[in-house]
């Protein structure tokens, strides 16, 4: 098994460093304090920007020299222009989304590709917790109670992969990390944390 | 390094059609010029402020000196007091060449425009082909978008603080109440009262309404409250009086008329949609509004920066939590400092890779 390394602590950091070519525009959905963008920035001279809603992480992240918009990235979205950006980036935050589809098709109008992190609803533990428990599942990943978390949809690697076959997106890339390993077997189930890279089919030569 | 200085151009090609002639700038200057000239930040003031920005008193010298948000160690700080100003600019109360008197209301009318022009005369003058940024809060961010709108590949980066792209009815209706009341005040006799009695009071009034439209509730219930002063009179009350009463000694009515006027009339719209004014523009832009801000409320701000959003500009935008109002941009030090420390390092170091 490959061991990802971490960037900020976060080895989805790491993949989605590796997958942003050097040199391209790229916007980062829910930002945080700008880790990420600072990162490939300094490391792949990318023209970055973010979007993130969180007053205190919008001031660290400006002081650390992004460019970010302080404001719901949800209907940030329809500010930017059609092909604004090589690479939009949703970190963890799809499952917090309103409207996930609408936010996943508003990335690929604004962007070349969109790479996508979730947590994996389909893994082994979820599952488990689940049947075994009879309640909501708790567990590492998911680690809210049912009405104190911030995810409102719960999706897994084949509810992502059937969507994006609907909308008849192209995916690029699909890495899966359990921890900081790469796990390439039965990734619905073993896999903890998905990342994908899509380009928009209809589109994309 | 503080340096106080005074320049005189022949003439200045105003909007109104005339030409001012002569102009006199009085600006000051923090910090020295870097040998490769990329390191100067142009200060903007606000509507009653001047080129005094640092050092003591200066109307921000608590963001500007050395180890300061606009480290003086680091760059080369400039401000000028505006056309139509009072404070060593020409303006309504400078004499006019051609009658040996006063211009007083024969003063042609003036915009932030043409405040900034002449701003740009002055940094053409010191030798300085592209400024590191454009920053001022108010009427001082109406004027830095008026840079980067009119001199973009002038301007590394602008800072809009609690500004506007246009004055909205209520930010008119407000200038509109102090200018009847400097006029209403049988001292100011159309215009001419230099070398006798100036309209005092109307001046006066006309502060004491501007300093509440720069407050929030919040702040003026925690200042204030309803505590007296005297048993017939609020703390409030005489707050507002003396702040009144000061500003009279250091401002001149006329200018607030004119100064006034310009802001009102001020409207980027007017050149075409926000959008297409922005576009191809490669200067950075930070924009910062204050939650508690009424009179220049964030969606001032936010019309900017959906604009520059809208035309993939380079854009940070902050509405940083506060409840001092308008006044929060010369007041709320450390936060701002954080920010600005920061996104000018991070242009500075751009700025510097480019060039």
């Amino acid at each position: 098994m490959k061991i990802i390394r971490e960037i900020y602590g976060r080895s989805d950091y790491a993949i989605i460093g590796a997958l942003v070519e050097a040199r391209t525009r790229v916007l980062d959905l829910g930002c945080g304090e700008g880790e990420l963008l600072a990162w490939l920035k300094e490391n792949k001279a990318v023209d970055g920007r973010g979007v993130e809603l969180t007053g205190a992480r919008v001031q660290r992240a400006i002081a650390r020299g992004v460019s970010v918009y302080q404001g719901d990235l949800e209907s940030a979205l329809d500010d930017y222009p059609d092909r604004a950006f090589d690479y939009v980036i949703l970190s963890q935050t799809l499952q917090e989304t309103r409207d996930p589809r609408r936010v996943l098709r508003g990335m690929l109008r604004i962007g070349q590709r969109a790479i996508v992190a979730f947590p994996n609803f389909g893994h082994w533990r979820v599952r488990l917790a689940h049947l075994w428990t009879g309640r909501a599942p708790k567990t590492g990943l998911f680690p809210y109670d049912w009405y104190d978390s911030p995810n409102i949809h719960f999706l897994t690697v084949l509810d992502f992969e059937a969507l994006a076959q609907k909308e008849n997106w192209r995916v690029e890339h699909r890495i899966f990390l359990a921890g900081r390993r790469q796990v390439r077997l039965l990734p619905n189930l073993m896999g903890e944390v998905a990342v994908f890279l899509v380009s928009n089919g209809a589109v994309k030569s | 390094m503080m340096r106080e200085a005074s320049t005189t151009f022949e003439k200045l090609d105003l909007d109104c059609g005339v030409a001012l002639s002569p102009v006199e700038v009085a600006y000051e200057t923090y910090g020295a010029l870097n040998a490769e000239k990329t390191n100067a930040i142009l200060v903007l003031h606000a509507f009653s402020g001047d080129a005094h920005a640092a050092g003591e008193g200066g109307w921000w010298e608590n963001m500007i000196g050395p180890g300061k948000a606009f480290d003086t160690h680091q760059y080369f700080v400039i401000c000028s007091n505006v056309l139509g100003g009072c404070r060593g600019t020409t303006g309504p109360s400078s004499i006019n060449p051609e009658t040996g008197c006063p211009w007083a209301m024969s003063f042609p009318a003036i915009t932030i425009a043409d405040m900034v022009r002449l701003q740009k005369m002055l940094i053409d003058q010191l030798g300085i082909a592209r400024l590191l940024a454009v920053v001022g809060g108010s009427m001082g961010g109406m004027q830095a978008l008026e840079w980067a709108v009119t001199y973009p590949e002038q301007v590394a980066a602008a800072l809009p603080i609690a500004a506007t792209a246009r004055h909205s009815a209520q930010q008119i209706a407000f200038n509109e109440v102090g200018r009847q009341a400097i006029m209403a005040d049988p001292d100011w006799n159309g215009g001419n009262y230099y070398g006798g009695k100036p309209p005092a009071r109307g001046l006066a009034v006309a502060r004491m309404v501007g300093h509440i439209t720069y407050m929030s509730d919040q702040s003026m219930r925690e200042k204030f409250g309803r505590r007296l002063r005297a048993p017939d009179q609020f703390e409030v009350e005489s707050y507002l009086q003396y702040r009144g009463s000061k500003f009279v000694d250091r401002f001149d009515a006329n200018s607030y008329l004119y100064i006034t006027r310009a802001m009102d009339s001020f409207d980027l719209t007017q050149r075409g949609a926000l959008p297409s004014l922005f576009e191809g523009i490669r200067t950075r832009f930070l924009v910062i509004s204050f939650t508690s801000d009424w009179l220049y409320p964030s969606y001032q701000s936010l019309e900017i920066v959906s604009a520059l959003r809208s035309r993939n500009c380079d854009v940070a935008y902050c509405n940083l939590t506060s409840h001092y109002g308008h006044d929060a941009f010369l007041v709320e030090v450390e936060e701002q400092t954080e920010l600005l420390r920061g996104f000018l390092a991070s242009t500075f170091r751009e700025a510097s890779r480019k060039a």
